[in-house]
């Protein structure tokens, strides 16, 4: 399997990162990185990264199964993510989910039939203080209103991805 | 050995040994305390909090599990706190279960039935939907039912930690945990079904077993395992005349809890559709079915003819029969047949190691129980986790619990290269001197391509070493052991008394020129031979040497009769008759009777087995064995080595057949859990 | 950046530099007295550091409110194991924000901070693992990072003091108990979050089984001030047994949500008016959650005369927590809330020990049925009794940290559970402010 040369950087040096023979540190993190570039934790992904981690595919699984921001299956493009946890839940966090799912017309780790958003009820994200919050990719959006979602929906749409996470 | 600890539970004044857990401290003195997931010999977890005490000066209750006994600790199993915490962690654990106790194989000998009974509530407070999982088929031997699993890990550590394999795992979190298999949809594994024994609950079952009988139902018999030569002690649960399941519940015997797939699951050979129900008489060309009298008479008859005109006689005996059926096969071919054309299917050369140990007066002979405490080994040849499964799981416990050092020459990778201290390709060990030289005691293992001359240099190099050095030659099957010790080889007679008379060895006796052949419990024409004049062969099935006899006389399998084997390192143990199958008779009875009807059977004397035992102790040096051990399940370990031998046997005659984990020689063809798994590997 | 305007009620020691032009670069660190406690420290013996973050009074931040001098304290620093630092950078309790401000904003404030714990348990590596959430956290830690080493801050024989010391980012992916200090390590080393069996604690058999300072950011953020300005001088700004400031998070029913530092011991009363600009639209308080969601719920009455710090809050039977404030006003529904908090735990829990496990689900399910009006009044006591058999008896405090609060809000605010009963909908559900 290839990666970018950006990505194969990022392994080498995670690989440098911890003491000899501590390599299977790196797995969560190239997981991470790797599904960011690959666009979730294909099979094939998992053999490569057991391969180069000297694990085997059993572990790999184990381990990434338990991680809730690691995904088996596809995103989309743009994956919004909806914070209903307490403090964004106090800020009618759960009612901006129930605008997200009506604006996508998708639920819970579902994905847009173009494959542009997928979407997720999250757990708190650390943005407690200026909530209800989402996190589209990487990129944290903070007092977010229904209409301030649509608008940012409708401007990322068909646009180059916004974050780290590169297709 | 430093002062015990002295601790009181539950008011009484108690002692242990530094480092001893609390429950473990308790469970020698006769308290309780309830757990799923500690279980001794594998790493802790603490995960199912059955285990919580009062310890005194404590704020919160502990897990016995994980806490060691301290000087003057103060501890209550007994309060009402602790009666509360158990109940109600199996409130929890119930939450999600789906108590379908009655079609579970479990039921009866489950721990959380048990444990329930005991510590739990009367009625659940639980009203919501359960979680709920499909069961999944893991492997021909492995089906998993999540939803009765509690999570104590136990399975994942076992395969992990105590076989060394690692194909269980954990996946997801939270409430949806589950266990779940190396590839994915299913296993590829030893399949040796520890996972399935040591799991508390039904949440793993196994193919053979699963919806075959309510435990209860079974009567169990503790015997050994007819397959390789280790001698691991199996109990068989039988009901009418049949075996359903193996497995050793109650760890006791040489192997403790350990089984491979043969001995939990490749007994099934014996109710095989193939399996011979009445003696053959071969008419007119064809093999037909015939009363065992007419058989027993035909076959006397013809020996005693062949006897009266001068004939030659050639018997093969058997890795798989008991001593006291080699005993009385080779003296009836001594003493009533007049010949020395005795011999079996050599696995390894114990002859020549015997020998060499005696010429230099030092080595021993390793038990099994040697392997997990020795600090040292040495294995050449053999790949010991498919060929000796016991042997290596002792190494291999040895290396977890004291760290033993582990020096491996094969000619192939094996399985101890991922933890031994060296690891060499090839035959040659001579480079490991120094290394060797620097351990306080060794035990070298070596197989069949270390015979006569490379075994002599061995011993030279063991005693080279000046250290204490033990060895095990390794050998195929459930009794090549006791095959040899008996002298099923024309050179030696019982105990490696030399015959001192000329004889036949098995490859000549299969040129085709005897007058009788008589061939008991072997397979000597697997690989070609010319048939004889005259063959009478007893066996279980109409293998390629029986299917060219004359006579076949259907044996009973080491199920289904009492009797003595001896493993591969010299361990005697009893077989003990766990059922009774139509048409079969033992080897023994077979011979009695046919030594009977030759009014020959005064001579060799009652074929009774524990009365040729008696012989065998009598003549068979080393085999002064206490009876009552055996008696009673136990082992005990010959000591044959009585002075040089001569003269000396034809090493070239040595051959193992190398068994893997799903193969034991033509057993093995008949076992439909050996086959089922190897298809299985062949569709994934 | 800052998302909220500040307050000026703040001590602002931490934050002192926020909202400087380019704040995160390290050439205004320097300028602004950076490493300047570090230096101080390498000419100190290792017992003299750890001696002035105990007179500092420092306690830990990430929660558990441990004294940080004294945790440094049991390294062994003559074991012939390297030893690690850690910075538990995975801020995942609910209502916490603030690791993620002061790494934003002041990243070689934390890097000085690790750097004299590395010279304090003779350290040569670290690690700082955020959560993975926190990408461009990561991106602006690596940048300084970056610079440090440039600079000669990191790396081999820093500033000529023959002191090295490595540093690296980890980031985790998505798991509340990877927050928990051994379940990190365990995270770190590439495994499940599975917490481990303790003793040994990670001072002792820590990172990579070696010994290891594990501590949260703003624990690290406060070292280079107690350095630079004595530990004294910090313990001075807090009260009694508990020093310096707090990053505190209003978050809720406040008008001026925000992160804040406010010096241990601040008024609660005056923290919501003051700082906060009080309660939105004029409503009354009813319920005050003091740090994160794991911290037993206070009434409007509990906090009255209350202080942000240990022990006034160990005195109402809550906890100061991570600094996360939860604000609920009295149009808030106590049983959506004691829900909402419950799939919380009941997604997080590692799923290791029984009670934590099945606990949190079934009182996630029995909450669900009630607030959606399917409940009954034996549920209320039911609700309380689950509670009570997780308290204590799970492997590792999230189990604790989800009966907690669900047990505080059953026993306080019963009331409402009873109006929800008999299939009557929620009272207080109401439409999404527009806005
Ligand atoms: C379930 C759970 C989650 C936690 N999450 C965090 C966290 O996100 N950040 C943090 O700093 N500490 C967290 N902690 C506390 C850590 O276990 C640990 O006490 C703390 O990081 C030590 O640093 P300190 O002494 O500086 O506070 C958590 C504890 C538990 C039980
Ligand atoms: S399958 Fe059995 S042994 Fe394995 S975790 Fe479940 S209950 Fe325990
Ligand atoms: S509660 Fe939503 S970000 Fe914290």
């Amino acid at each position: 399997m290839t990666f970018s040369p950006e990505l194969e950087g990022r392994f080498e040096k995670l690989l440098r990162s911890y003491p000899p023979g501590r390599q299977r540190s790196a797995l969560i993190p190239m997981l991470l990185y790797a599904q960011d570039e690959v666009g979730c934790v294909s099979d094939e992904l998992i053999d490569e990264v057991a391969k180069r981690i000297g694990v085997t595919t059993l572990v790999v699984n184990e381990v990434m199964s338990y991680y809730s921001m690691l995904h088996r299956k596809p995103l989309g493009k743009f994956h919004v993510q909806v914070c209903t946890n307490i403090s964004c839940l106090l800020n009618d966090g759960d009612k901006l989910y129930e605008h997200a799912c009506k604006k996508l017309g998708i639920g819970h780790k579902g994905v847009t039939p173009d494959g542009e958003f997928s979407l997720e009820e999250v757990e708190c994200m650390g943005a407690c203080s200026w909530a209800p919050a989402i996190q589209v990719n990487y990129d944290f959006h903070h007092f977010v209103t229904p209409e301030k979602l649509d608008r940012l929906l409708d401007g990322l749409k068909d646009g180059p991805p916004g974050g780290p996470r590169k297709k | 050995m430093p002062d015990p600890v002295k601790l009181t539970i539950d008011g009484r004044a108690i002692t242990a040994a530094p480092g001893t857990l609390l429950i473990d401290a308790a469970k020698a003195a006769g308290i309780e305390i309830p757990a799923f997931c500690y279980y001794e010999g594998l790493s802790l977890a603490a995960a199912c909090r059955m285990c919580l005490v009062e310890v005194e000066k404590m704020p919160k209750l502990m897990t016995a599990c994980t806490l060691p006994v301290a000087e003057g600790m103060v501890v209550r199993t007994d309060t009402p706190q602790v009666a509360t915490a158990r109940k109600y962690t199996l409130e929890f654990l119930l939450t999600n279960h789906p108590l379908d106790c009655p079609v579970c194989d479990k039921g009866g000998e489950c721990e959380l039935q048990d444990m329930v009974f005991r510590y739990g509530a009367g009625e659940s407070r639980y009203t919501e939907i359960k979680v709920h999982t499909p069961e999944k088929q893991f492997s021909p031997v492995v089906f998993f039912d999540a939803p009765r699993c509690i999570l104590c890990f136990r399975c994942v550590r076992i395969c992990n930690e105590g076989m060394g394999v690692g194909a269980l795992g954990v996946i997801q979190r939270g409430v949806v945990s589950e266990i779940a298999p190396n590839m994915g949809d299913h296993l590829e594994c030893d399949e040796c079904g520890a996972c399935i024994d040591i799991c508390p609950v039904g949440a793993l079952t196994s193919g053979s077993y699963r919806y075959q009988t309510r435990p209860w139902e079974m009567t169990h018999v503790g015997t050994i395992c007819t397959h390789c030569a280790d001698g691991c002690k199996t109990t068989l649960g039988t009901r009418n005349n049949h075996i359903i399941r193996g497995n050793n519940r109650d760890h006791s015997g040489i192997n403790g809890e350990f089984l491979c797939i043969k001995g939990r699951y490749a007994f099934d050979f014996y109710d095989h559709p193939d399996r011979l129900q009445a003696p053959l008489i071969r008419k007119n060309g064809k093999l037909e079915e015939v009363s065992w009298s007419e058989a027993l008479t035909t076959v006397a008859k013809k020996f005693t003819k062949t006897l009266a005109d001068n004939g030659t006689f050639g018997v093969i005996g058997s890795n798989h029969t008991t001593n006291e059926e080699n005993f009385y096969l080779q003296k009836f071919a001594r003493k009533v047949l007049h010949t020395n054309n005795v011999d079996h299917h050599r696995t390894g050369d114990v002859v020549t190691l015997l020998d060499a140990l005696s010429e230099a007066g030092q080595g021993k002979l390793a038990s099994v129980a040697d392997l997990y405490e020795r600090k040292a080994f040495l294995i050449l040849g053999a790949d010991l986790a498919l060929e000796h499964p016991l042997l290596s799981n002792q190494i291999r416990s040895n290396f977890r619990h004291h760290q033993a050092r582990i020096y491996v020459v094969t000619e192939k990778p094996v399985r101890e290269d991922k933890y031994c201290a060296a690891s060499l390709r090839g035959r040659d060990y001579s480079s490991l001197t120094e290394k060797l030289q620097k351990e306080s005691e060794l035990v070298i293992v070596f197989d069949d391509s270390y015979c006569g001359e490379d075994v002599r240099k061995l011993v030279a190099f063991g005693t080279s070493l000046g250290i204490p050095v033990s060895y095990v030659p390794l050998v195929d099957y459930s009794n090549s052991r006791g095959a040899i010790d008996m002298g099923m080889v024309p050179e030696l007679l019982p105990g490696y008394k030399p015959s001192g008379q000329p004889g036949l060895h098995v490859n000549e006796m299969l040129e085709g020129n005897l007058d009788v052949l008589w061939v008991v419990g072997a397979n000597p024409f697997k690989a070609g031979g010319k048939k004889p004049a005259f063959l009478v062969v007893q066996d279980l099935f109409l293998t390629e040497t029986a299917s060219q006899a004359d006579i076949v006389l259907p044996a009973a399998c080491a199920y289904e009769k009492y009797g003595t084997i001896t493993n591969v390192t010299g361990e005697v143990q009893r077989l003990k008759l766990a059922i009774n199958t139509m048409g079969a008779k033992p080897d023994l009875d077979i011979m009695g009777f046919i030594a009977r009807e030759m009014s020959a059977a005064a001579i060799l004397g009652p074929w009774f087995p524990d009365t040729i035992t008696d012989q065998i102790v009598k003549t068979v040096h080393g085999y002064k064995v206490p009876m009552a051990t055996l008696a009673t399940g136990g082992a005990a370990q010959t000591m044959p080595v009585n002075g040089r031998i001569s003269p000396g046997t034809l090493p070239g005659l040595v051959h193992s057949d190398h068994n893997g984990l799903f193969a034991s020689g033509t057993l093995g063809r008949y076992s439909k859990v050996l086959n089922s798994v190897v298809e299985n590997r062949a569709r994934h | 950046m800052l998302y909220n305007e500040p307050s000026p009620l703040e001590t602002r020691v931490l934050s002192r530099r926020f909202g400087q032009p380019n704040s995160t670069s390290i050439e205004t660190y320097l300028a602004d007295e950076g490493y300047a406690a570090f230096k101080k420290a390498a000419g100190m013996t290792p017992e003299k550091i750890i001696e002035e973050v105990k007179i500092s009074n420092l306690r830990g931040r990430g929660g558990a409110g441990f004294p940080t001098g004294m945790k440094w304290s049991f390294v062994p620093r003559t074991s012939p194991k390297p030893k690690y630092i850690v910075v538990n950078a995975d801020e995942s309790e609910p209502g916490t924000c603030k690791d993620r401000v002061l790494i934003e904003n002041d990243p070689h404030q934390l890097i000085e901070g690790v750097l004299i714990a590395g010279l304090a348990v003779d350290a040569h590596a670290g690690y700082i693992y955020v959560r993975g959430e926190y990408r461009y956290l990561i991106e602006i830690l690596d940048k300084a990072i970056a610079e440090a080493y440039e600079k000669g801050f990191l790396g081999k024989n820093i500033q000529g003091t023959g002191f090295d010391f490595e540093l690296y980012t980890h980031t985790g992916a998505g798991a509340y108990e990877c927050g928990e200090e051994s379940a990190l390590l365990e995270s770190l080393e590439g495994k499940r979050g599975i917490p481990r069996i303790r003793p040994p604690f990670p001072a002792v058999a820590g990172a990579f089984q070696c010994p290891t300072v594990l501590n949260n950011v703003e624990t690290y953020c406060a070292v280079p001030a107690i350095l630079r300005d004595g530990g004294a001088a910090f313990a001075a700004l807090g009260i009694p047994k508990a020093g310096g400031t707090k990053m505190t998070c209003l978050t809720g029913h406040i008008n001026k949500p925000g992160v804040y530092e406010l010096k241990l011991g601040f008024p609660v009363k005056q923290m919501i008016e003051e700082v906060g600009g009080g309660i939105r639209m004029g409503h009354k308080l009813k319920a005050f959650i003091p740090g994160g969601s794991s911290c037993p719920v206070l009434t409007a009455a509990e906090v009255e005369g209350a202080n942000m710090d240990y022990d006034s809050m160990a005195s109402r039977k809550s906890m100061l927590g991570s600094g996360g404030v939860i604000i609920m006003d009295d149009q808030t529904c106590m049983v959506k809330a004691a829900l909402r908090i419950m799939k919380f735990y009941a997604h997080e829990s590692c799923g290791w020990c029984i009670p934590c496990r099945e606990g949190t689900t079934w009182l996630r399910k029995i909450l669900d049925r009630f607030h959606s009006g399917g409940g009954t009044r034996a549920d209320i006591n039911l609700i309380g009794d689950i509670s009570r058999n997780m308290l204590g008896r799970t492997f590792c405090p999230l189990g604790d940290a989800a009966a907690m609060p669900t047990l505080s809000i059953v026993e306080k605010f019963r009331g409402e559970f009873e109006d929800h009963l008999n299939g009557k909908p929620c009272p207080y559900e109401h439409e999404m402010a527009t806005a």
